[in-house]
């Protein structure tokens, strides 16, 4: 497949309560009809790896929106300051997390080329916030990679403020693809299989792979848990499912 | 995995910032995903100034092991010093 060319760029819109935040818009220069795709960070930020991701999924045809889910924390700071000052009130609330992400559609949906139907995917605390967000927003596909805490919750050592959100599944407005790593410990793989089958009793489509030789962050590839084999197949399942979902 | 574990500290003292010397009032002291360490999980320690910018921050990610011979360095060297410097 060709790599379109593309442009990016910030973009200002309305997200939870209305506040404006701004996101990372990345989008093919050609007009044409196209899928959507929202992109959730990772609590490292709002960062150039990830809008790295975002210019990808334009240059396979898509017009994809990163919001900055710590905007308001640091306004135009620095993503590693503005993730510092996120992670010292303990990270980003559910409920405000859905209303940036609905803004982020919102916006993507009002741009011409928009096919009206959008996808979501996220890393990490993204890979949470992503299944989340299918959950409690319409969505036509969701890519959940490696969010732990959405069926078990914290071990008891952790005091970590994230609460499973399984309840919340029969609510899965999209079919969901799952990508994990048969290394990580948080989703382990009991949990993957768990939310599996949890997902299998619902009649929810969903398709899961808990790939070989990878741990937690394995698309990340300025970390040393980046795994070229992993993330490649990775992208490639993503290639095929938003292809023949958006 | 993001921990979240999250500890606070008021202190008084200084950092020097991007900018220069501030006067620091706060020590975030956490324990996760590092940005440039080369680790999966750091101990990561941000001095800041609670009513200045988000930018007023001197921050550290230590590997963990390290991170324990520094804390450990810190109190005995408290120790020498005497107590009535203190």
């Amino acid at each position: 497949m060709k790599d379109l060319d593309i442009k990016g760029g910030t973009v200002y819109f309305k997200g939870a309560n209305g506040d404006e935040i701004e996101g990372y818009l990345a989008t093919p220069v050609a007009e044409g009809s196209r899928g959507n795709v929202v992109v959730i960070h990772h609590m490292p930020g709002y960062d150039r790896a990830t809008k790295e991701i975002t210019l990808r999924f334009a240059s396979m045809g898509y017009n994809a929106l990163c919001p900055n889910l710590h905007y308001r924390e640091a306004p135009n700071a620095d993503s590693d300051d503005a993730a510092a000052a996120s992670r010292a009130n303990g990270g980003v609330p559910d409920d405000r997390l859905i209303g940036d992400v609905d803004g982020a559609k919102k916006y993507l949906a009002e741009l011409p080329s928009s096919n009206g139907k959008f996808g979501v995917i996220g890393y990490c605390s993204g890979g949470r916030q992503t299944f989340l967000s299918a959950c409690n927003l319409q969505f036509d596909a969701a890519v959940d990679c490696y969010g732990a805490f959405v069926v078990n919750p914290p071990a008891p050592e952790f005091p970590v403020r994230m609460n499973p959100i399984v309840d919340q599944a029969p609510n899965l407005s999209a079919k969901l693809l799952g990508l994990f790593g048969i290394e990580d410990q948080y989703p382990s793989p009991d949990e993957v299989k768990r939310l599996d089958e949890i997902l299998t009793e619902l009649g929810k489509d969903h398709e899961f792979h808990t790939l070989d030789n990878a741990g937690h962050g394995f698309f990340a590839s300025d970390r040393p848990s980046y795994r070229v084999d992993a993330a490649n197949r990775g992208w490639e399942l993503i290639r095929d499912f938003f292809g023949a979902n958006l | 995995m993001c921990t979240y574990i999250v500890e606070k500290v008021e202190i008084t003292g200084s950092a020097k910032g991007r900018n220069g010397w501030f006067a620091s009032d706060e020590v975030v002291v956490s324990f996760d995903h590092p940005v440039h360490a080369m680790d999966d999980h750091t101990l990561n320690i941000d001095f800041l100034k609670s009513d200045g910018s988000p930018t007023d921050r001197v921050a550290l990610e230590i590997r963990p092991s390290d991170a324990l011979k520094f804390a450990k360095t810190i109190l005995a060297v408290l120790d020498e010093a005497p107590d009535s410097l203190k």
